[in-house]
């Protein structure tokens, strides 16, 4: 058996090839273009393989060719914003050689090969260093140093080192035993980057967004799923968690979706600026797009892509975020490759191993201590497109079987244009146990008994709510209107956030706290006043607190919060003299 | 390879044909099947292999028997394109209809269309007027977009595309779109309706039309749309011309792919349509769009059916996550006599934000649609309630929102067939019909825009 064979059969993405001698997931080129392509399957002399370009006018007879090696990325400095297609092709690259359609049998390298970065060494000669351990620092872009950091299956002691401008296939280690480390290295996409050991997520990524920071909070480390209907607010979620969560890297993979909505994201993304650092968000960006007219094999492969990358940015200790919109897209790529295969389905035409797939992506997301002795996280965020918004479905199902967070978008609340849709009731995050210390050492000693009395004010609200609807809300004792009152600036004042607006998009945890206690003064004061004679309309009426209310919009609030509840509570309490 | 005639075909199940050994032939690649009679099919390959191919016959396998000819083209499906495309009809596989001459093709371009990189892409943002105030306020149409009609059967969707087909222009200039109509599988009544409307308007000089009626054969619709998106990606990116694509009925379509899905015993989806169809429709609805370096674009409005008027039905579902918003069609208000029936509640327009504002419309649109949307919605609501309790029951506030859905349906929505609103009026109606309300319960308006606009503050 050679490592050429020819091709027997062409169904859409999957092609035959015999006399070839492959192993699984082996990458070969297919017919006299020579496509890209990764073998699925071995029947005998036979190697079913998936084509990541189209593969229209291809004929049997013509060549494949074994490359021997398994799909990997090229990790090392010039990732950060790039942006690529599925198997880590650069999309800008990609235009300047075919034009602005997206041809076939091109090759491009991930990056820039011959650029110089400074490479500074960070271990000595004669030092003993392991597989993922640190050996210099590149300084990548202004917010990002890259850790250059020797390949995990090798280690040795250092022979030579030397500091300097390298390209990234310049040699600058040797080890003893001879081997050489390059500031590039590849790693096989379906295969995790391995670590030390995994932690327990301590530290809650930080979002800006009231909603989730503060009633359904996400751990740095961990795995959250969004499911939604269409025009519910998926991609615009997605995005807000992009621009402004506190992580230090974002991998952003756009697969399977709209082609304007990337280019949105493309043209917006490097305006931005990140409200952590002050610098631009691209810095700290790689974004995968493959949309969903593209070669369905690469999006595929693209979440792999995406996350061999955050979990290579994680390895060298930082925190990284992945946005993956949507696995919906990526499960039904696995559907489309199943069915040409003609295997045995599952539960909706979904292979049968949709479920296990899907528990091994998430998994890999985790806080973990590095090869290198850090401490590093990668938190994933998979937006979900269940047909018909039913979440009873297989990709639903068998994400929210492993995800801790779920945060569930709501038709009905998009048509009100409460946003974002994410509904309150049916949400959970089963992190607050393990956050809740890191939220009482950093913002309040009584942070986690504020939510849980917001959260419990919302869960009465939906009771009264039903009670409304059958009498009408004038029926209801004066308590339990004032209560659906400070539910309804609950919903209104807290949970409603504008991801468009210059201020309102970004809101700092100390601010959601400040926040969330002026409604409680509300309560308090409203309730007071009330007991002393005061009127539940006068109360909710009084100017401060539509001010306060308003007050969010404008910059400098959290500094002006407080005097703005002080004359909120001074006011209702002067409507009890009125009387 | 050209030329070269086998007579070894095995099978022949639905629109499939399988046949025996043949020199290598390429995947997609054309067929051409001699009968008996002498007449002509034409079919594509779908499967290759050194032992059998399987070749999907467009016009129907009636009278295909096992002594038929095939001959492989040796290329994969193009269309002759050139200007003179404008103006013409074509048949659902791109045959003159029309009594006319070939087409003389000045390239013949691939109909599947290669994916538009999207780092090549440039975001739409000419906001396009169509003239009816529900699209033009709530759901505005952005040059590039892909827009569908969710719409169902016994509903006006037809007026309504070709209302938009006439008046679609540019804020402040008279640049006329080409259109490229593409029906699948609709009725020749519906059809004739289309054309003559076409004629009467002078618009069929500026339009081109690619037709498969309800008695051509199903799966031709496979590849109707295909070959009117090629036209169209030509007309827009070689000659620089502005196009808005139609296409009707998405419905027809998609049931044409499950039937060869069916023939092909492929594992069905949801409701028996292939598993691949999301990917097939968004190889269509992608093909929307402007690119960097060039003046043309291309906007489409697919019309589908909702079977039982069911929004989750997977036609409707699959189209609404690929398509940038939809506009939906409502039967309520169909019966109630309003045309255009266009439900804003549901309906959306996800470029909207891009298009709208002093520069392009008006400073107070953002501000007025939201505003417009929130009390029709709140009014709406509340028809439900007065149900039960009776409208006595209802405060001051909720008794204007009730009263403005009514107006909203009756004055906003309604316009008659060739009513042209200009943005301007629409959005003078809309503050018109707002200002029935008060204004304090007005709390989307910006108060600079209530001083500058509300008709109290005008006069």
């Amino acid at each position: 058996m050679s490592k050429e064979g020819v091709i027997y059969r062409i169904s859409g993405p999957v092609v035959t090839a015999t006399g070839m001698s492959a192993g699984m997931y082996d990458v070969v080129r297919v017919g006299n273009e020579g496509l890209m392509g990764e073998v699925i399957e071995l029947h005998g002399e036979k190697a079913v393989i998936q084509v990541y370009e189209d593969t229209s006018g291809i004929r049997p007879g013509e060549p494949v060719i074994n490359t021997g090696e398994t799909l990997s990325v090229s990790l090392g400095p010039g990732l950060l914003t790039q942006i690529y297609d599925g198997i880590q092709r650069p999309l800008p690259t990609l235009e300047e050689v075919m034009g602005v359609f997206i041809t076939r049998g091109v090759d491009a390298d991930a990056f820039d090969l011959e650029k110089k970065w400074t490479f500074e060494a960070v271990v000595e000669k004669g030092a003993a260093v392991e597989g993922g351990q640190v050996i210099g620092h590149v300084q990548e872009t202004e917010t990002i140093v890259h850790k250059i950091m020797v390949p995990p299956t090798m280690s040795g002691v250092v022979k030579t080192i030397k500091s300097g401008d390298f390209n990234v296939t310049e040699t600058v280690c040797t080890l003893e035993d001879g081997s050489e480390i390059q500031m590039m290295q590849k790693w096989p996409v379906r295969t995790p980057r391995p670590y030390r050991q995994k932690y327990a997520p301590d530290t809650p990524l930080i979002t800006g967004m009231r909603i989730l920071d503060f009633l359904f909070p996400l751990a740095k480390g961990g795995a959250a799923g969004i499911p939604g209907p269409f025009g519910s607010g998926k991609t615009v979620t997605q995005q807000s968690l992009a621009k402004y969560s506190d992580a230090q890297i974002v991998v952003y993979i756009g697969c399977g979706e709209r082609g304007n909505e990337m280019t949105e994201v493309l043209d917006e993304f490097p305006h931005l600026i990140d409200p952590n650092t002050g610098k631009p968000l691209m810095n700290r960006t790689v974004m995968i797009a493959n949309t969903s007219n593209m070669p369905v094999a690469a999006r595929e492969a693209s979440v792999y892509t995406g996350i061999t990358i955050a979990e290579y940015f994680r390895d060298m200790g930082y925190d990284v975020a992945l946005m993956a919109d949507s696995t919906s897209r990526w499960a039904e790529a696995m559907r489309e490759i199943s069915s040409r295969l003609e295997e045995m389905p599952g539960e909706e035409g979904y292979p049968a191993y949709l479920s296990s797939r899907i528990a091994e992506f998430y998994e890999r997301a985790g806080r973990v201590e590095t090869k290198n002795g850090d401490d590093g996280s990668v938190t994933v965020i998979g937006a979900v497109s269940p047909p018909g918004g039913d979440i009873s479905e297989p990709v639903s199902q068998g994400t929210l079987r492993i995800v801790k967070v779920f945060w569930g978008l709501d038709a009905g609340l998009a048509r009100q244009r409460h946003f974002p849709a994410i509904n309150w009731l049916n949400s959970y995050s089963l992190y607050p146990q393990s956050l809740n210390q890191w939220f009482r050492d950093n913002i309040a000693q009584d942070f986690p008994e504020i939510r849980t009395q917001i959260s419990g004010l919302l869960q009465i609200e939906a009771e009264l709510q039903e009670i409304v609807q059958l009498v009408g809300s004038d029926a209801l004792p004066v308590d339990q209107q004032l209560t659906l009152e400070v539910a309804r600036m609950i919903r209104e004042f807290f949970l409603q956030q504008n991801g468009f607006h210059d201020v309102d998009a970004y809101c700092d945890i100390n601010l959601q706290y400040s926040m969330s206690k002026a409604i409680l003064s509300f309560q308090e004061a409203a309730k007071n006043a009330m007991a002393a004679g005061a009127q539940l309309n006068d109360v909710v009426n009084v100017p401060a607190r539509t001010a306060l209310m308003r007050g969010r919009f404008e910059k400098g609030y959290i500094d002006t919060i407080d005097d703005m509840v002080k004359s909120m509570v001074d006011e209702i309490a002067g409507t009890v003299e009125d009387n | 390879m050209t030329g070269k005639e086998y007579r070894t075909i095995t099978d022949v199940k639905g629109p499939l044909v399988f046949l025996n050994k043949t020199e290598p032939v390429a995947f997609g690649e054309i067929v051409t099947i001699r009968l008996a009679d002498g007449s002509l099919k034409n079919g594509q390959v779908l499967d290759t292999s050194d032992d059998l191919v399987i070749v999907q016959v467009f016009e129907g396998t009636a009278k295909i028997d096992r002594t038929a000819g095939v001959t492989f083209m040796g290329d994969v499906f193009k269309l002759p394109v050139s200007k003179d495309l404008v103006g013409r009809i074509l048949d659902g596989a791109g045959r003159p209809r029309d009594g006319g001459p070939d087409i003389v093709a000045e390239e013949n371009a691939d109909i599947i269309g290669a994916a538009i990189n999207p780092f090549s892409r440039q975001s739409p943002h000419d906001f396009i007027q169509t003239g009816i105030s529900a699209i033009d306020c709530c759901t505005t149409l952005v040059r590039g977009q892909k827009l569908p009609i969710f719409s169902a059967s016994g509903l006006p969707h037809n007026d309504i595309a070709l209302q938009i087909a006439r008046q679609a222009k540019l804020k402040g200039s008279d640049e006329q779109f080409i259109v490229v109509f593409c029906a699948m599988g609709i009725t020749a009544e519906e059809y004739n309706f289309f054309r003559s409307d076409l004629e009467r308007t002078g618009a069929l000089e500026n339009a081109a039309l690619f037709v498969n009626l309800a008695d051509d054969p199903a799966v031709e619709r496979i590849i109707t749309p295909r070959l009117a998106l090629t036209a169209a990606e030509y007309l827009a990116f070689e000659h620089d011309y502005h196009v808005l694509v139609i296409y009707t009925d998405m419905t027809n379509y998609c049931d044409a792919l499950r039937q060869i899905g069916a023939a092909r015993e492929e594992v069905p989806g949801r409701r028996g349509y292939p598993g691949y169809m999301y990917t097939d429709l968004a190889m269509l609805y992608e093909r929307a769009g402007i690119v960097k370096g060039k003046k043309g674009s291309i906007t489409q409005f697919p019309i589908l059916t909702m079977p039982g008027d069911d929004i989750t039905h997977p036609i409707p579902d699959l189209s609404g996550y690929i398509t940038e918003g939809q506009i939906v069609i409502s039967r309520e208000l169909h019966q109630q006599g309003i045309y255009p029936p266009i439900n804003v509640l549901p309906s959306l327009s996800r470029l909207m934000g891009s298009c709208i504002g002093a520069d392009t419309t008006r400073e107070d649109h953002k501000s007025v649609s939201d505003q417009m949307y929130a009390a029709y919605a709140q009014g709406r609501e509340l028809r439900g309630l007065v149900a039960i309790v009776g409208e006595d029951a209802l405060n001051e506030r909720d008794k204007q929102l009730l009263d403005f859905s009514g107006v909203f349906e009756d004055r906003f929505l309604r316009q008659s067939r060739d009513e042209d609103r200009s943005i301007d009026e629409t959005l003078d109606l809309c503050w018109e019909l707002m200002s029935s309300i008060d204004t304090k319960y007005l709390v989307r308006l910006d108060q600079k825009w209530i001083e500058k606009y509300h008709p109290d503050n005008k006069a």
